[in-house]
């Protein structure tokens, strides 16, 4: 899909009634670092994976608080997502201003939604190449959202979205179901295996992921190195030892010490655009 | 305020105030006191139907109290024609969140900080709405009652009352409101409240609405009047000891 007459403007249409500049722009999504949510009927998880440009570097923030009862994550142009994550606190802290009341998750990501496709109908402004997860509450518990740069918004119960998300998104589908029960610990977990199988293969570390919590009783936040480790040990495994986790799908990949598959993933990512975490 | 937008230098405008002619300088036809108490399954708002044109009782059939949204009510002493604007405000307002259609509605507490809004901006422009404004409404079993003022002072509490209220209706509503009255009881202590208000008041009338608020929504009752005695003691001869005064 690359190189055709019609992908030069946003604003053109291909004959096959395709807009590539905004497929474009998804794609640009499919090469940030992946990013995960989900959500059970009173809490919902973010994680991310936490990559670096280089040794040197540190790791880009792709996880935003938005407010109290609302959090965003994101893969893609994080310079894009930046600005998007200011714009929903400016709506969610105004909201609060005028109405002394959360602004509802569901209205603002429709907010978002509508800012996003203003940009797939004007020629002088480009689509936002950022994918967003939005987890939040309303009146009537905790959602997850995917805002895409087309402007389209979906609900989902576990979403995965970034390079190597696709495994991320195996994993999910098999659970998801139980999710909407889940308790906070099971939801937390499960979001930290979601991230593991992104890694394909590199062992897990806290230092690797982010991972942020919110429910109805408790207001957004991150959790520290210390206590996602805490989870990892109870289901990644030493090396030396090999056996069953508790889980059945945590096999062990060998005493993957050094790892045999390359390092992250930069290398095997030759077009990636520097910009693009 | 008419503006007139005058072009500048760097491609921006400004903006000059040409007369000051509509602004809101005095209220012209005003409603009297509003009182509100909470009770047991909700919120109880009294007021009468008296519009009075200064000193005269012009109008006597003006609803002061009228119902917003699901969940909410709104009583209004001062300036009829602002009260409607309010209620026009109100009214888009209401219908924005209605088509929003996803599970998610404005309560009252919402509403009272949005009026709050409201009334502060505008006298922070020397254009007040010249109203004391009562929200009163339950949401999910709780109930909230409010009060704006025209300058913008807000508060919540048990019992609120309006412009002559104030002085006549709170002594009575400190001194006999408690948590949980019944619905004849709490109807009872706002008859006292209006009672003495009718006898004091000027621009009192004696008709008169109670409207309730609770869970399952909003009634407003029909108008009726309250029976007074005017052969107490003090009536007979109101000026004996203080002759020349009123």
């Amino acid at each position: 899909m690359f190189r055709n007459q019609y992908d030069t403007d946003v604003t053109t249409w291909s004959p096959t009634g395709r807009l590539f500049q905004v497929e474009y722009a998804m794609e640009a999504v499919k090469q940030g670092s992946a990013a995960i949510g989900l959500r059970s009927r009173s809490h919902v998880v973010l994680a991310c994976v936490n990559k670096a440009q280089s040794e040197l570097s540190s790791h880009q923030r792709k996880i935003f608080k938005v407010d109290d009862h609302i959090g965003v994550a994101i893969a893609g142009l994080t310079a894009d997502g930046r600005v998007l994550s200011r714009y929903m606190r400016s709506e969610s802290i105004n909201h609060s201003f005028t109405y002394e009341s959360p602004l509802p998750v569901g209205r603002l990501v429709v907010h978002l939604a509508d800012k996003a496709q203003v940009c797939t109908q004007r020629s002088w402004k480009r689509p936002y190449g950022v994918g967003l997860l939005v987890g939040g509450l309303d009146e009537s518990g905790a959602h997850l959202y995917y805002n895409c740069p087309s402007g389209n918004y979906f609900e989902y119960q576990a979403f995965a979205i970034g390079s190597r998300s696709q495994a991320a998104k195996t994993y999910l589908e098999r659970r998801f179901e139980s999710f909407q029960e889940s308790s906070r610990e099971d939801l937390i977990k499960d979001a930290i295996m979601a991230i593991r199988e992104t890694l394909q293969g590199e062992t897990l570390k806290s230092s690797l992921c982010t991972v942020s919590v919110l429910g109805v009783d408790e207001p957004f936040h991150f959790l520290d190195q210390e206590s996602i480790q805490k989870v990892i040990d109870t289901f990644e495994k030493v090396p030396e030892e090999e056996e069953d986790a508790g889980e059945g799908e945590a096999e062990p990949e060998a005493a993957t010490g050094a790892a045999g598959t390359g390092e992250q993933g930069g290398s095997g990512d030759q077009d990636v655009a520097p910009m693009e975490i | 305020m008419t503006t007139l937008t005058v072009p500048i230098d760097n491609g921006d405008s400004v903006k000059i105030a040409e007369e000051e002619s509509q602004r809101t300088l005095y209220p012209y036809v005003t409603g009297t006191s509003i009182v509100a108490i909470k009770y047991k399954d909700g919120v109880l708002m009294a007021s009468d139907m008296g519009g009075s044109y200064g000193s005269t009782l012009r109008y006597k059939n003006i609803e002061r109290v009228k119902a917003i949204g699901k969940h909410s009510l709104l009583g209004a002493s001062g300036e009829i024609s602002d009260f409607q604007e309010i209620l026009r405000y109100l009214d888009e307002l209401t219908l924005n969140d209605n088509m929003w259609d996803d599970g998610n509605s404005l309560g009252p507490k919402e509403i009272h900080n949005y009026l709050t809004r409201v009334m502060y901006n505008r006298r922070n422009k020397f254009n007040p709405l010249w109203n004391t404004l009562v929200l009163g409404g339950v949401k999910n079993g709780k109930s909230y009652l409010g009060m704006v003022s025209m300058i913008g002072v807000s508060f919540e509490d048990d019992h609120v009352a309006t412009g002559f209220g104030n002085h006549l209706a709170r002594p009575i509503l400190r001194d006999e409101w408690h948590a949980d009255l019944s619905f004849e009881d709490g109807v009872k202590l706002l008859e006292k409240c209006m009672r003495v208000l009718l006898y004091r008041d000027r621009s009192a009338i004696n008709k008169l609405q109670i409207a309730k608020i609770t869970e399952e929504g909003v009634t407003v009752s029909q108008p009726y009047s309250l029976k007074t005695f005017w052969e107490f003691s003090s009536f007979h001869n109101p000026t004996a000891g203080a002759e020349g005064s009123w």
